[in-house]
């Protein structure tokens, strides 16, 4: 397993066939699970005006993509979040579905054996953001709530059915890391002494 | 970039709906954006994701991100009510659990 490499205007990354076949198919959950919450308008237009849903999901994993915008359990927070949610919520899962497509569409470019895949800055910033849904899902999957909860995981014993999936997660976690560090700005650290 | 349907009228029902709420806090106090805390997002990302939207500084962003590790949660934008809006919009778009409250 290796990381993302930085490389001239973008990010650069080895995947072997397993790999890519395993991204591919978390990312096509994903859009599926994301086709699941409301109706899909392909018209960019038309899609502004469509009214989104104003219920936070019940499928917890879309709820923590698709999280309530005011604070608080008072009627007036929750009915402020249900606008913002009927306003809002259809653009947020037209790019979260769009960085998906990205990731496939990249992966499958690189045909059944995997190989070398450059990504330029669009594509990573696809790349981060979808990355960073698959975590968030698996996690929820996983029941990581809390703090400790994912280390709890890596204590599990071998024949626990989660194993295959926690090490799915720490994989997604050094790919997204490496990722992240390639985007960083250039922008000289302020000495703290 | 971020897409924020809701400028114009689409608005202004929200504006009159909260004046009817008769909240406590003066309509014109700021509102402010909160990012919590959660056990997934990397350090690394969040600090990103404050200095590439927020423009913050490295060290700004980092104290922040530090801020919502260790206390739970940070106070990272404030402005008007639209204003934070679109902020949490984008926050979640990042895939960060936030929120936005008046004071």
């Amino acid at each position: 397993m290796e990381g993302f490499e930085p490389f001239p205007g973008g990010a650069a990354i080895r995947l072997g066939p397993t790999e890519a076949t395993l991204l591919r198919g978390l990312a096509d959950q994903l859009v599926d699970l994301l086709a699941t919450r409301g109706e899909h308008v392909e018209d960019p237009i038309a899609a502004i005006f469509e009214p989104g849903p104003s219920e936070p999901p019940a499928d917890p994993v879309l709820a923590r993509l698709f999280p309530d915008a005011y604070d608080g359990d008072a009627d007036d927070a929750r009915e402020h979040s249900a606008e913002f949610r009927r306003f809002t919520e259809n653009d947020l899962r037209t790019r979260k579905r769009n960085d998906a497509r990205a990731l496939i569409a990249d992966v499958d470019a690189l045909g059944p054996g995997g190989g070398v895949l450059s990504l330029d800055a669009e594509d990573c910033r696809h790349w981060l953001g979808a990355l960073n849904d698959l975590r968030l899902a698996v996690a929820v999957r996983l029941g990581i709530l809390q703090e400790g909860d994912a280390e709890a995981l890596y204590e599990l014993p071998p024949d626990d059915d989660r194993v295959p999936t926690v090490i799915v997660y720490s994989w997604l976690n050094l790919l997204q890391d490496s990722l992240v560090e390639t985007m960083m700005p250039e922008n000289p650290r302020e000495d703290d002494r | 970039m971020i897409i924020l349907p809701r400028l114009g009228g689409a608005g202004a029902p929200a504006e009159t709906a909260h004046a009817e709420t008769g909240a406590a806090a003066s309509p014109d106090a700021p509102w402010t954006t909160v990012v919590h805390n959660d056990p997934v997002n990397l350090m690394s990302y969040v600090s990103y994701v404050f200095r590439t939207y927020f423009g913050y500084t490295d060290a700004m962003a980092e104290r922040l991100m530090l801020d919502v590790h260790n206390k739970g949660r940070a106070v990272v934008s404030s402005g008007s009510r639209e204003e934070m809006e679109r902020d949490v919009h984008a926050m979640h778009g990042y895939g960060l659990w936030a929120t936005m409250r008046q004071g």
